[in-house]
């Protein structure tokens, strides 16, 4: 999920007066580490920020159930942008994080984002355990909340699960030049908790999707977007495959057994096109997909649960719930960028 | 078939240019000053939306005193959000810090040529970033517009400039909070609210009012035009409509055709209207925008950018006012006997019309006496504004033939006695144009009574509170002292103007320590007040200010609590032109309230002559230009804000009477075609057409004098219900009622002007009329 790394440069560009800070990029480049094949992992120092790294993200999905059978959707999210490679102290712009939120119904959407610099102690990560936060929003091995000015969520977690590592043991390419990442999940946590919607509140429960990723590299020049998808099949398997759209598009992907043991499979494997398009607050974009993944036997339609799950946010992109039929069926996250 | 129909009622306009374009102007001008409103009521409104994304801090409730940087993070933990805010001084140059991932004010900053500059840098006017010594390998970026003597940048950047370390000097307290956020307060944190008054949509609600009023009442006046216009036209059509149903038109496809000629009609007069609304606006626009920054401080742009909506929305109204103008015609048309003679004097005075009238004034008149004896809210005081006019409109005819069938019993000649049976008989034709005529001259006059009362309190308000000759501001505390001890010997006395803003009784209030010197009592008029009020306040009361007083209903004598503590209220003062409440007290007993509070103002009382020398004075102790303010200077300034301030109204007065003006043109000219009958037996009875014509001048005088008579008392009326209740609820004060004889004259002469040149045009046809057109009346009688 390098891709991401785009969203975060250009995140704060729109808006804010920081953002020429972000200009003079390049020229620094050196400075920061490179993500190196064959590098292990070490928990739960991993769990923590890796300030040497340019990006860095903690990213949570969930898909969850009313009582009465509603499905839902909730995204957490914690972006790491460093401005130069060490931990920053007081008001030091050294670290600057960033963090959105977004609630799915099948009728509504609500998102909403928050800014803060690491040397302040607003927002952070720690390296002792999972736990990262951004002002009153905290992810832990225990709970998952956040709160918007008309959503907010509060989620109980069961233990984080069996870890995955993408790629090679964790070592993710994202293009034909060798950009890559370090890329791990956490895609079998169990969570329970309240949904506050404006309507009141609602109780919960579903399984939550923990990727954490970190690199120095952008994407390569010609790859303008990205979509995404993390499926739940209800066998217990899962699929992580993403496509990077550019002259020639490339696609990745993951195979997780129901035990958490993975395949990963080769380029352009994975294969998703467009069945249909919708209007959303943003721009169209498609929200029914023809997956397949022949290898795995997988030959599926991926659905949106509510196809205007648009994030109008200063990074402005599609992430939603959504369905799966076909060959195998279940739900998972789908995200939509560069439309 | 059809096209014959519709080519033979078209024609009646080809035969009566007159009604046609008294039917085409009326629309154009109830739709052009309508239009025009709106679209200067939605340019502001844009602005002000425009505005709220560019705020101020002030705009936002604050936490100060001793902060740091943890309290920051932990007020942030806690799920409220906030930001922090540094600010110092460097070579006089006022130096802010604000965090730029958190900031909701940053919109001010500009976006473009950030690609160009590396690292966060700092922003402000060329001239103040020449003044500071700023690091050279930090970015600068010149902000043309930017507020003078300032430099803005980014927290860290302070900080480290003004060595400030992990300080805040206040936290901003951010407007949308998320679902569940702890209350500062609860954290053990004190909330400055957000200084009143700044909601500027809410700020200039009752200016829109006002010009959507004024737009509303011009709307109607071109509609009794059109209904008159619509209504002549039906009668003279009449025995066309009954040849066109005998050879056997269906009188659905008859109604058909005259709905379709009519919109026709207002389409092209309300194509028209938009655009003359379209230069309305334009017009007068930069001097709405003129009274908007004056009278609120929103600014708003001089030009106009309309939706293709406004222009569609002007055609609707037009159409639609037409229909409605239409629909008793239409009516009548419906249940009228197929062979039905034409009645085209009669059009107006049936039984069922005066019925309705008498029934609406009834319910005019109830509606105004319920919303003034239980009506709350701007938009009461607005219907109540509605009922009174409208009331009045329709009671109009009823007066006119009060006063003529009087001027009748008092006739004795022959000429006399048929002068009035006569001018009473034109009375009913005439009566929806001086209805228009009464409404235009009562809110002249209202309007003009009430800008000139404002004007006349607001000068003398500001004589009596700016009594200091000059008043000085420092920036901190220490610079304060050393200029209160500095300037001490050399004036009479230094009141210090020492405010804190806080909540009382619920409402946003600024409380004033006041020094205990005679400039206060001899200066201030209370409204309201106990015996030996400051002398109170020296023992520890308050005084509180009408906004105040209204606000929370506290009076003289109420107790009020501020801060845990109770006082007195020894009186209440006017206090024109400030939104929110106000509490004055002894300096002594705000500086128990309020400990930390020093005053940063001061106002000097100083020999007149000496000004000049005590400002130098201040000059060389280092105050600069913007710490000293001349009392004569602001004086000035609010005079000058003042008398733009209601141009904008000036320019509505005067074009809603040229609207009635051309109403009673109409209706003379439409009359006068009719006329010819009733006058060819009085010039066969010996009487010149010279001297008929002078008679007809004479009518429109006595017409015009009867309507100016009753419009003048409407007109004081209304502008009591503009200062007495409207004012209050969109202000909160009560303005004193002045009276200005003078301009009612002038408005009587002017009205009176208009009505000759009306009556000028028919008469001096009349005058010319061949005695063969008069004899062909005997002719052609029917």
């Amino acid at each position: 999920m390098n891709a991401r790394i785009i969203a975060f440069l250009c995140l704060l560009l729109p808006s804010l007066a920081l953002a020429q800070g972000f200009a003079g990029l390049g020229t620094k480049a050196d400075d920061f580490a490179l993500p190196e094949q064959g590098y292990q992992f070490e928990f739960p120092k991993d769990h923590g920020p890796h300030n040497d790294f340019r990006i860095e993200w903690w990213y949570v999905t969930a898909n969850l159930t009313a009582k009465d059978g509603t499905p839902y959707g909730i995204q957490w999210t914690l972006f790491r942008n460093a401005l130069e490679p060490v931990a920053a102290e007081g008001w030091g712009l050294e670290q600057v994080y960033m963090g959105h939120a977004a609630l799915t119904t099948p009728k509504a959407h609500f998102a909403t984002e928050r800014y803060a610099r690491g040397g302040t102690g607003q927002a952070g990560a720690l390296a002792s355990e999972l736990t990262a936060w951004i002002d009153d929003w905290a992810l832990t091995q225990n709970t998952i909340s956040a709160a918007g000015p008309d959503f907010a969520f509060d989620l109980r977690v069961d233990g984080l699960g069996p870890l995955v590592f993408h790629g090679d043991q964790g070592y993710s390419v994202k293009s034909a030049e060798g950009q890559a990442s370090h890329y791990y999940s956490a895609p079998f946590m169990k969570v329970d908790g309240t949904l506050q919607l404006p309507s009141g509140e609602v109780e919960v429960s579903g399984t939550a999707w923990l990727d954490r990723e970190w690199s120095s590299q952008p994407l390569a020049s010609d790859q303008t977007g990205w979509d995404w998808f993390s499926l739940s099949f209800d066998g217990g398997e899962k699929l992580m495959g993403f496509v990077l759209r550019g002259e020639t598009d490339y696609t990745q992907a993951t195979w997780i057994n129901a035990d958490g043991s993975t395949e990963s499979l080769g380029i352009g494997a994975f294969q998703a096109t467009p069945l249909e398009w919708s209007e959303t607050s943003g721009p169209e974009v498609p929200t029914r997909w023809a997956v397949m993944l022949p290898q795995k036997g997988v030959d599926i339609v991926v659905e949106a649960l509510n196809p205007d799950a648009w994030l109008p946010l200063s990074i402005p992109y599609w992430e939603g719930p959504v369905s799966v039929s076909g060959s195998k069926s279940g739900r998972g996250y789908l995200e939509m960028t560069g439309y | 078939m059809i096209r014959a129909v519709f080519s033979a009622l078209l024609s009646h306009w080809l035969k009566s240019p007159l009604q046609a374009l008294a039917l085409l102007g009326g629309l154009a001008l109830a739709t052009a000053l309508w239009s025009g409103v709106q679209a200067i009521n939605a340019e502001a409104r844009q602005s002000y939306a425009r505005a709220a994304a560019t705020v101020s801090e002030g705009d936002y409730a604050q936490i100060r005193g001793a902060l740091t940087l943890s309290d920051f993070v932990a007020l942030r933990r806690a799920g409220v959000l906030v930001s922090p805010i540094i600010e110092g001084r460097l070579n006089g140059v006022r130096i802010i810090g604000v965090d730029v991932l958190t900031s909701p004010t940053l919109t001010a900053f500009p976006t473009e040529n950030l690609g160009e500059i590396e690292g966060p840098a700092f922003y402000g006017t060329a001239e103040a970033l020449a003044l500071v010594d700023l690091a050279p390998d930090i970015g600068k970026v010149t902000v043309e517009g930017a507020a003078p003597n300032t430099v803005y940048a980014d927290i860290s950047l302070v900080a480290d400039l003004l060595d400030r370390g992990t300080e805040i000097d206040r936290l901003i307290l951010l407007k949308d909070q998320p679902v569940g956020a702890a209350s500062p307060e609860k954290l053990g944190y004190k909330v400055t609210p957000a200084q009143a008054g700044t909601d500027l949509a809410k700020l200039t609600d009752s200016f829109h009012l006002n010009l959507t009023a004024f737009g509303l009442l011009s709307f109607a006046v071109g509609i009794f035009i059109v209904h008159s216009a619509i209504g002549l036209a039906f009668e003279q059509r009449k025995p066309m409509i009954r040849t066109l149903r005998a050879v056997g038109v269906p009188l659905q496809t008859l109604i058909g055709l005259m709905v379709t000629e009519l919109v026709g009609l207002a389409t092209v007069a309300g194509g028209i209207g938009v655009f003359l609304g379209y230069l309305v606006a334009a017009a007068l626009l930069p001097d709405v925008a003129a009274t908007l920054r004056g009278l609120y401080g929103a600014s708003i742009e001089g030009t106009l950018s309309l939706s293709p909506i406004w222009w569609l929305g002007g055609v609707v109204v037009s159409i639609v006012g037409a229909l409605i103008a239409s629909l008793g015609v239409f009516l009548k048309l419906w249940q009228m006997p197929l062979l039905a003679a034409a009645q085209a004097r009669n059009w107006q005075t049936n039984g069922p019309l005066r019925r309705f009238r008498l029934g609406a004034v009834i319910l005019c008149a109830c509606l105004g006496l319920g919303i003034l004896l239980f009506g709350k809210g701007l938009v009461a005081g607005f219907v109540l504004l509605g009922a009174l006019l409208i009331g009045a409109a329709l009671l109009l005819p009823s007066v006119l033939a009060l006063v003529l069938s009087l001027g009748q019993r008092t006739a004795s000649g022959v000429l006399t006695q048929w002068f009035w049976a006569d001018t009473r008989q034109q009375a009913s034709g005439l009566s929806l144009a001086l209805s228009a005529l009464l409404l235009a001259m009562a809110a002249n006059v209202g309007v003009a009574t009430m800008v000139s009362s404002f004007r006349v309190t607001f000068v003398q308000f500001l004589d009596q509170r700016l009594a200091p000759e000059l008043y000085i501001y420092a920036e901190t505390e220490d610079e304060a002292e050393s200029i209160e001890r500095f300037v001490e010997p050399l004036v009479d006395v230094v009141l210090p103007l020492v405010y804190q803003d806080t909540v009382v009784s619920g409402v946003p209030t600024e409380i004033y320590g006041a020094k205990n010197h005679s400039t206060y009592p001899d200066n201030w008029r209370l409204i309201e007040a106990s015996q030996d009020p400051w002398g109170q306040v020296a023992g520890g009361s308050v005084l509180v200010n009408e906004q105040f007083a209204r606000r929370t209903d506290q009076w003289t004598g109420a107790e009020i609590e501020i801060e845990g503590r109770t006082f007195t209220v020894a009186g209440v003062y006017g206090d024109y032109g400030n939104p929110v409440g106000q509490i004055v007290m002894t300096q002594t007993v705000f500086s128990e309230v309020y400990p930390d509070n020093r005053a940063l103002r001061f106002g000097l009382r100083v020999d007149p002559d000496k000004v000049q020398d005590v400002s130098d004075a201040l000059r060389d102790f280092g105050l600069s230009d913007d710490q000293i303010i001349n009392q004569a200077a602001i004086k000035s300034l609010s005079k000058g804000i003042f008398e733009q301030t209601f141009v904008v109204t000036d320019a509505l007065n005067i074009l809603t009477l040229a609207v009635a003006g051309f109403a009673i043109l109409m209706s003379l000219l439409t009359l006068a075609t009719m006329r010819l009958p009733q006058l060819a037996p009085i010039w066969a009875l010996g009487l010149t057409r010279k001297r008929l014509a002078r008679f007809e001048i004479l009518r429109a005088l006595i017409f015009a004098l009867i309507t100016s008579a009753a419009a003048i008392p409407l007109g004081l009326v209304l502008a009591w219900v503009l200062l007495a209740v409207v004012n209050v609820e969109a202000f909160g004060w009560k303005l004193p009622l002045y009276f200005f004889p003078l301009d009612y004259l002038k408005l009587v002469i002017e009205a009176l002007i208009a009505a000759v040149i009306a009556s000028l045009i028919p008469a001096m046809r009349l005058g010319k009329t061949s005695p063969s057109q008069m004899l062909k009346v005997f002719a052609n009688e029917r």
